[in-house]
Parts: C-alpha cells; sequence; structure tokens
C-alpha cells in the first residue's frame, strides 16, 4: 500500500506557561520560547502507517510545509521508518491557515505518484484547528474520516477505518484512495527510532519543492488571503481566587470540603 | 450571503434533548438575533417528532429529514444534506456542535460551499458581513480571536458550555425537507459500537472526579470511582494516567482527550497543566485535592483542599454519603 503521512512541525506543546510568549507580529506564538518538534497527532499518524506496512508492506512518503527547520520533522520521520521525504518551504513567517495549507499539499500531491492512503494527525497541538485534513480530501475529490485509530486492508480496492466516536467507535468501508485524520489510541504511540536508523535517515536524499516549483504564487500564502484569520491573540490572565479549604484538624477541613461538593450535588 | 435578511442555520445531527442540543441551538439562536437574521434548524426524524416540536421553540424554522442514513448518523449523508440546504439558503454561518460527526464535515462542508470553517468555538458573534469565533489555543495558554472571511461561516462549537436556548415568544415552523441525503455515500458505515458506559457520556457529565499521576498507580482510582458512584458523578483522569495504563484512554480528559463542562470537576492529585485545563476550561467549577499548595491546578480552583489524597478521599465519601 501506498501512504502519503502529512507532517506538520509546531511548537513544543510542552512549554511551560512562563516561557510561552507572543511575537512581534501579536498573532502568533514567538518561536523562540520553545523548540519545534514533531505535532503529536502526526506522529501517530506515521506510527499508524508503519504498523500497515510492517504488516502489509508498501511505501510511506512523508512531507512537511513550512520553513527549513520541518526537514527535522521529516528526517525524524525517516528515523522512524519512513521511506521517501517531500519538503515544501514556505518561509513566509506567519502560519498559514488551513485552507491554504490544504492547497498547498493538494497541489503537491498531484505531482507525486498516486497514493492509496493519505493521513494527517487529528489537529496540532498549536493551533488545534483540525481542519487541514478534511479540506485536504474535498481538495483532491477523496473520502475523508476523521478520528481514525484503526486502519486495515479490505481486498484491494477498499479500506476498514475504525473512528473513535463519543460513546465507543464505528468502522467505515472506504475506497481507495482515501484521506483519513489520525487520532492517538494505546495502539499508535510513536515508536522510538534506533540510533542507526537516525544516522541512516540523515543520509537519505530529501525532495525539496518551493512554491514557484508548485506554481503557488507567495500571495496565496500571505494572510490577506486566509479564509481564518487570526485578528487577535493575547494571553489569558491567570487569577488565582482559589478559596483554600483551612481547618484546625483534617477531620475538619473534609467536613468543610464535603459540604461545599454537596451543595453544588444538590443543585445538579 | 442572502440579500435580505442574513441566515443562521444550526445542524443538531443526533436529535436528542441535551446540554450540547440546548447550547448549540442556544448558539445559533443568539447569533442569529445579533445578526437580526432568521434561525433555521436542521435534525433528522419525522416533521411529527416530539424533538422537532421542542426545538421549535428556539428557531424560526425546522426542516426536519426523515432519513434512515442520517438518523444513522451517516457523515456523508449529513454532509450532502447541510450542503443542499446551504446552497438553497445561502446562511451567512452554518453551526454544529461538537460530537464526532460535526467535527468531522465542518471543514468538507465550508469548503464544499466556497466557505470557511473553524472548530472548538467558546464563542462565535457577528462582526459585520464576518464571523469572530473565539478559541483556545496552544495548549490553552493563548486565546485567538479569529475572523471567518469567506461565507459561509462553518463553526463547529463547545455545545455543552454555551448557554442554552431560550424559549422564543413565536415558535417557528417545521417542514419537512426533501433531499436525497443518501446520493454518493462513499464512505460506508459497517459497524457501531458503544463502550458500556455506565451513564452518561462524560462530556454531558454534571459532576465529574477526576484522577492524575500523584495517585501513583491504578488502586486508588477504585477509591474515585467509589466517590463518584456516591456523588452520582463520571470519572476521569489526566493524560498521564492514562498513558501510564492505569485508567482507559476513554477517560482522558484535556487538550488531546476529551473536552468537559461540568457543573464541577474534582481534581485528585492533579498537577494542572495547560493541556489538562483546556480540557476543563468550560466547568463550572473546579475543586482540587493536591499535596502541593503551588500546584497549577489550584490558580483555576474555586475551592481546594492542599492535603494528601490518601487522607481524603475514604472519610470525604464517608461524609458525603451522609450528606446526599
Amino acid at each position: 500500500m501506498n501512504i502519503l503521512v502529512c507532517l506538520k512541525q509546531i511548537l513544543d506543546p510542552e512549554v511551560p506557561v512562563r516561557d510561552f510568549a507572543i511575537d512581534s507580529s501579536g498573532l502568533q506564538a514567538d518561536p523562540a520560547c520553545a523548540n519545534q518538534v514533531t505535532n503529536i497527532f502526526c506522529e501517530n499518524a506515521l506510527e499508524s502507517a508503519l504498523q500497515l506496512k510492517d504488516l502489509h508492506g508498501g511505501k510511506i512518503t512523508v512531507i512537511s510545509l513550512g520553513p527549513e527547520s520541518v526537514e527535522d520533522s521529516l528526517r525524524k520521520g525517516l528515523a522512524m521508518k519512513a521511506d521517501e521525504p517531500f519538503m515544501i518551504v514556505n518561509n513566509n513567517g506567519l502560519l498559514p491557515d488551513s485552507a491554504a495549507v490544504a492547497k498547498v499539499l493538494a497541489t503537491a500531491i498531484r505531482k507525486m505518484e498516486p497514493f492509496d492512503l493519505i493521513l494527517t494527525g487529528r489537529e496540532s497541538g498549536d493551533w488545534g484547528a483540525g481542519q487541514t485534513g478534511g479540506i485536504l480530501a474535498e481538495e483532491l475529490g477523496l473520502p475523508f474520516t476523521a478520528f481514525i485509530d484503526e486502519v486495515s486492508p479490505e481486498g484491494d480496492d477498499r479500506l476498514i477505518l475504525r473512528q473513535q466516536t463519543d460513546s465507543g467507535w464505528q468502522k467505515f468501508s472506504a475506497p481507495k484512495p482515501a484521506v483519513a485524520s489520525i487520532t492517538n489510541s494505546d495502539h499508535n504511540l510513536p515508536r522510538i527510532p534506533k540510533t542507526r536508523d537516525i544516522i541512516m535517515a540523515n543520509r537519505k536524499p530529501l525532495t525539496t519543492w518551493t512554491l514557484e516549483d508548485l506554481e503557488i504564487s507567495a500571495e496565496a500564502l500571505s494572510s490577506n488571503q486566509y479564509k481564518a484569520r487570526v485578528r487577535k491573540l493575547s494571553i489569558p490572565e491567570s487569577k488565582s481566587e482559589c478559596e483554600f479549604i483551612e481547618g484546625d484538624t483534617t477531620e475538619e477541613k473534609i467536613q468543610k470540603l464535603a459540604d461545599k461538593i454537596a451543595a453544588i450535588a444538590r443543585a445538579v | 450571503m442572502s440579500e435580505d435578511t442574513s441566515i443562521i442555520i444550526t445542524a443538531v445531527v443526533t436529535a436528542e434533548l441535551n446540554t450540547a442540543t440546548a447550547g448549540l441551538l442556544g448558539a445559533g439562536q443568539r447569533l442569529a438575533k445579533e445578526t437580526g437574521g432568521e434561525h433555521i434548524v436542521l435534525t433528522s426524524g419525522g416533521s411529527d417528532s416530539e424533538f422537532a416540536a421542542k426545538v421549535k421553540e428556539h428557531a424560526d424554522h425546522v426542516i426536519t429529514f426523515d432519513s434512515e442514513d442520517l438518523a444513522n448518523n451517516q457523515p456523508e449523508a449529513w454532509l450532502n444534506t447541510i450542503s443542499v440546504v446551504s446552497s438553497q439558503k445561502k446562511p451567512s454561518a452554518i453551526l454544529l456542535g461538537n460530537d464526532t460527526l460535526s467535527q468531522e464535515i465542518t471543514p468538507r462542508l465550508a469548503h464544499r460551499l466556497g466557505g470557511a470553517s473553524s472548530g472548538d468555538a467558546q464563542a462565535v458573534s457577528a462582526n459585520g458581513d464576518t464571523i469572530l469565533v473565539t478559541r483556545s489555543v496552544y495548549g490553552g495558554k493563548a486565546e485567538a480571536e479569529i475572523e471567518l472571511t469567506a461565507s459561509p461561516a462553518v463553526v463547529w462549537v463547545r455545545a455543552q458550555s454555551m448557554e442554552p436556548a431560550e424559549t422564543q415568544p413565536t415558535s417557528g415552523t417545521i417542514v419537512a425537507g426533501d433531499v436525497d441525503a443518501s446520493s454518493d455515500i462513499r464512505n460506508k458505515l459497517i459497524e457501531t459500537h458503544a463502550e458500556e458506559a455506565e451513564g452518561e457520556r462524560l462530556e454531558d457529565a454534571q459532576i465529574i472526579v477526576s484522577g492524575g499521576r500523584g495517585l501513583g498507580g491504578p488502586e486508588p482510582f477504585e477509591e474515585l470511582v467509589a466517590l463518584a458512584k456516591v456523588l452520582k458523578a463520571q470519572n476521569a483522569a489526566s493524560r498521564a494516567a492514562c498513558d501510564l495504563g492505569w485508567v482507559p484512554h476513554s477517560w482522558q480528559v484535556g487538550q488531546t482527550g476529551r473536552k468537559v463542562a461540568p457543573q464541577l470537576y474534582l481534581a485528585v492529585a492533579i498537577s494542572g497543566a495547560s493541556q489538562h485545563m483546556m480540557g476543563i476550561a468550560d466547568s463550572k467549577a473546579i475543586a482540587a485535592i493536591n499535596t502541593d499548595p503551588d500546584a497549577p491546578i489550584f490558580k483555576h480552583c474555586q475551592f481546594g483542599l492542599v492535603e494528601d489524597y490518601q487522607n481524603v478521599i475514604g472519610p470525604l465519601k464517608t461524609k458525603l454519603a451522609e450528606l446526599l
């Protein structure tokens, strides 16, 4: 099976609140306030693809759009045992909106060999919009399913996709090629690459495309074209108004806590 | 956009009266009021259903679609139906809830209609011809105001935490819609499995008792389950506790888990990392039991107890059993 996994590089979501800062544009996080890492759901997607390949064979291509630093995410993907990397360089400082990203990815995908399955992460750990996968599918005219945690082949032409739902899960039979967004589960925790594979990954050739290579104007990725435009970004003030329960004995404190909880429980 | 009055469409994909439906209808009703427009609600089932009769108290028009695929929550059937109705009605905004199906079809719908999409909205408002969405980003470390510049704005909202809809002085009309929902369905829904959840979904829970890494292992969760029982509450956990395999991943609340909005979220031995807080930000009240008075969780609490949970949970359960 020929699988494409889209990898997004993001500001490390583990950045402590005290280090988090907004850049001079006022519209996005300061990239200098933390490391850049691969979005966890994208790594879950790659892991799901790798497991499919381990079981059924095939090839895994990884693609990433962003500044040159996205090469790190692609190299890590190779170290995890993806086969071929594609980098689309966009040095426009602002993060493009999901619709613009999907358009660029779709343009690149049309230039590539055909895929049976295209995977994205469920959402990203920075903006968490969760829109790119669905828009990408529409751009490509393909079916889409979100929140997938298990993929398996069904004969030659279809795939079984297991979707996590609010109350459990459900399965879809989807024709190939399909687009799916992957969520985290107990089964797709990203593997840790071996040191040897990390070294090998750094030697692999990387295909780099600029926007011109894809015949996309830089204008198309400028913020005045965005369908979803960030107007304001602010760090909420953390105001602590916690009433710490006091008392002479633990028992007294527990009694007060119980009274407070019971008051809410009775009102429910 | 429509030339005369603006139209707001609210799509209720699960025909059930619950907190999520009430909040979603509230969001649509308020946006219609703000734009001076009409509020049209789309839902499944017959036009004579009890649900439709209830919904019309909060809408100008209810359009019902009697289709098995829609009732079974087949995503592409909903996508087709909302697309067709929207291309006729030309709404300025389409609002959906935060269920899996609504989240899945939001970006696709926007693309089909030439509009703009956003998810996880905590507030939706009108700004002239465009729609503004407020949402929590960067794992809850920042809040963004996002303008959807293309019409229609297709937005899924945090339905449970929205103010419920008000009963309108005049009820709306109900008409049976006529759309071939089942054409062009490519992904066949072949199996549905509901977890044998005791009681309601976490998203609908009124009280949640949650545990974190500080519990040290799976055993103390049994005590939290017992405490939850007394409170008629649901149990949840932080990502750390789920990743360590102490409790199922379906319990996970936070940025990568579920987003909840209970009347009370009781966090036991949870430090309160921003990713966790993102999942509980819509709680009406948060309370914590933690040994560390400087734990970030206390910054978000209405009340808290600095104490080792081991000294608290058992006696607390006994006292609550007496009080309730």
